[in-house]
Order: structure tokens, then sequence, then C-alpha cells
């Protein structure tokens, strides 16, 4: 039974998850959150790795203290080659089963990624993407929104795979999917070269709804609706 | 005189669409490298004529239906740039991807290797 949990809501994976499971996080400049982050997720997976992509802020100690392993970046490279990074670290463990991709400000919640990977485990399915629209809880501004779901329409027309939430960090996947994704895509466009990939790879996908912590942290920090002409760019560009 | 103005648009167009093809399919290696040199001398050459023969370019010029050889070497340094400029970040994009090769290489060698970490589990 995932439903337990622990004194401050931490849910609880069973052994089997817990041991088979890593979770990659890539990490840039988030030290003010990253050790309390690392701590809460590991109640529930305790097997973390945090790619430090060049940070200047002491992320990566911060990310040490909470007991995650740290990989890091002699120079910044992006939040895709940090994934990159990190799917590669975990796939050295040979008891890896499953990974998640999970964000590092604390907009991700582990009940989601757990729910995720106990679906991995259930159903006959490569990767599940987290998305923000299946239900109502997550509320984005309206100018996101439509970003969101312009980004959505494009991937549909260019990779025939349909989602319902583009560009969402929290995945779970199973180690032989993770071991055939390649991202090459080092800054932001990476969301969508993963999913153009499922579509390639032919990978076994499904959605599940989570729900997404808009702090007033995250929001200091997350993507501008600038950046979508940069990922644009990038698709387009490569 | 109109039809000579079509002239110098056609060789202006093709001389934009042949880096814009380039780029979207990159010509791998030696033949890559190869019309980059010839393009390179080819300009060359041309430049050590015009330089020779000053009138040349004038005479280019109104036979393609430009005005001045002025202009005619502008559109031509144009589109020299414009390669020039594709080619370049071309180029750096695949550096890019090495650099990152090199980087994620290093990180994962320098790091400890994976140990599943116990916290909250039992041991096999």
């Amino acid at each position: 039974m995932a439903a337990g949990g622990d004194f401050d809501g931490a849910p609880l994976a069973t052994p089997e998850i817990a041991r088979g499971t890593w979770l990659v996080v890539p990490l840039f400049n988030e030290a003010p959150v990253i050790r309390e982050v690392i701590e809460h997720t590991r109640r529930t997976f305790p097997n973390v790795v945090c790619v430090d992509d060049g940070s200047s802020d002491g992320s990566a100690d911060e990310a040490r203290a909470g007991g995650a392993h740290v990989v890091q970046h002699a120079v910044n490279l992006g939040q895709g080659a940090a994934l990159q990074t990190g799917i590669r670290y975990a796939l050295q463990d040979p008891g890896a089963r499953w990974i998640v991709t999970f964000d590092a400000d604390g907009q991700h919640r582990t009940e989601d990624a757990l729910r995720m990977v106990e679906r991995l485990r259930a159903e006959p399915l490569d990767i599940v993407i987290g998305s923000r629209f299946l239900d109502g809880r997550t509320k984005p501004g309206l100018a996101k929104r439509l970003v969101l779901r312009a980004a959505v329409i494009f991937q549909r027309v260019t990779s025939g795979v349909r989602l319902t939430d583009a560009h969402n960090g929290l995945r779970a996947m199973t180690r032989e999917a993770a071991g055939r994704i390649r991202i090459t895509q080092n800054r932001m466009a990476h969301a969508s070269e993963i999913v153009d990939q499922l579509g390639e790879l032919e990978l076994r996908y499904a959605e599940e709804p989570v729900h997404v912590i808009y702090t007033d942290y995250s929001r200091s920090k997350g993507q501008s609706l600038w950046n979508s002409v940069n990922i644009l760019s990038e698709l387009i560009f490569k | 005189m109109d039809t000579g103005k079509i002239v110098i648009q056609i060789i202006l167009i093709i001389g934009l669409a042949v880096p814009a093809v380039i780029l979207v399919l990159p010509t791998k290696g030696a033949r890559g490298l190869a019309i980059r040199r010839l393009t390179m001398l080819a300009a060359l050459v041309v430049g050590i004529i015009a330089v020779i023969f000053p009138s040349l370019a004038n005479a280019v010029a109104n036979a393609v239906g430009v005005g001045r050889g002025a202009d005619l070497l502008l559109y031509g340094l144009i589109i020299v740039f414009i390669g020039y400029g594709l080619s370049t970040s071309a180029h750096l994009r695949r550096v890019d991807r090495q650099i990152s090769e090199l980087t994620r290489e290093l990180a994962i060698a320098e790091a400890k290797p994976p140990a599943p970490s116990s916290t909250g589990v039992e041991e096999r």
C-alpha cells in the first residue's frame, strides 16, 4: 500500500520500489531549497542523484548534505544535458529498474512520482509522463496556459504523440526506456525532444495527473514565456 | 531592363537558398570541407580579378541587371556573410555537443559510482 505516510506526509514506497527507483534531479543554483527537497523525497525514494550543472552557489554541498549522490558538470550545459548525465549515472547501478526525472525547486510531489512508478510496475508501459491538465488542481496563469496549449498542438503535429502537457519535468521510465532515450538538446528543448523520441522509439507511454506547486520561489525562477521562443528555435535549428 | 533585374534576383535567391539547404542537410566530412574550401578559393580568385579589372565589376553588374559594380559587391558580401554565419553556427553546435559529451564523461568519471542508499529500505 502506498497510501501510508510518515509524520509529515511523505508517502512510503514498497521496498521493491524504494530500492529499484532512482530520482534524477538536475540542479542549477537551487541552494536555498535543494537540501529540504532532497531530504523530503529521500523518505520515499532513497536513491537520488543530483546533477549539479555548474552551480555557483553551493548547491552541490547542500544536495550532498541532504543525502543525494552528486555528479558535477564542470561547466553549465543546461537542463537537458544534466538529465542525460543523471540517467547515465543511475543506470550504472544494475539494481536501477525505474528512473524518475524530478525538479530541484520543490515543484513536484513525491506522491505523484510514486504513483507513476507504481503504474510502470503494474502496467505494460515504458514511460509515464506527468500532466498538469488532466485535472483542475494546477492553476497556471492565462498566458502560460495559452503557450503550453500551443506547445501541445505543435508537438502533436511534429511527433504524433498525444499528450496534454508538453513540458512537464516529472517523468518516470523503465530502465530499458531510459537507456534508449538520448537527450541531445542541452537547454530547454529537451522536453520536446523526449516526446519526439517516444514517437520514434515507439515507446508505450501514458499520462498521470500531477499537481505542480507554483511556489513564489519556483515562480521567480520559472520559465518565462520568452523561453518558448528559445525552445522553438532550438527545435527548428537542430 | 526588367528582365535583367530578374537575373540578379535569381542569383541572390540561389545564393541565399544554397546555404539554407546546406544547413538543413548537413554534408558530412570530406565533401563539406572540400566544398567550403573551393568556395573560399573561388571567392578569392573573383576578388583578385575584380582588383585587376575594376571596370569588370560594373560590366558584370550591368549584365545581370544591377546598376553599379559596388552594389553587386555589396550583394555578394551579404550572401557571403549570411553563409558564413550559418556555417559558423552549425560548427558551434557540433562543438557544443562535443563539450557536452566531454563534460558528461568527466562528471561521471569523477563521481563516486552509484551504490544504492539503504535509508528506510531493508538490505537484501
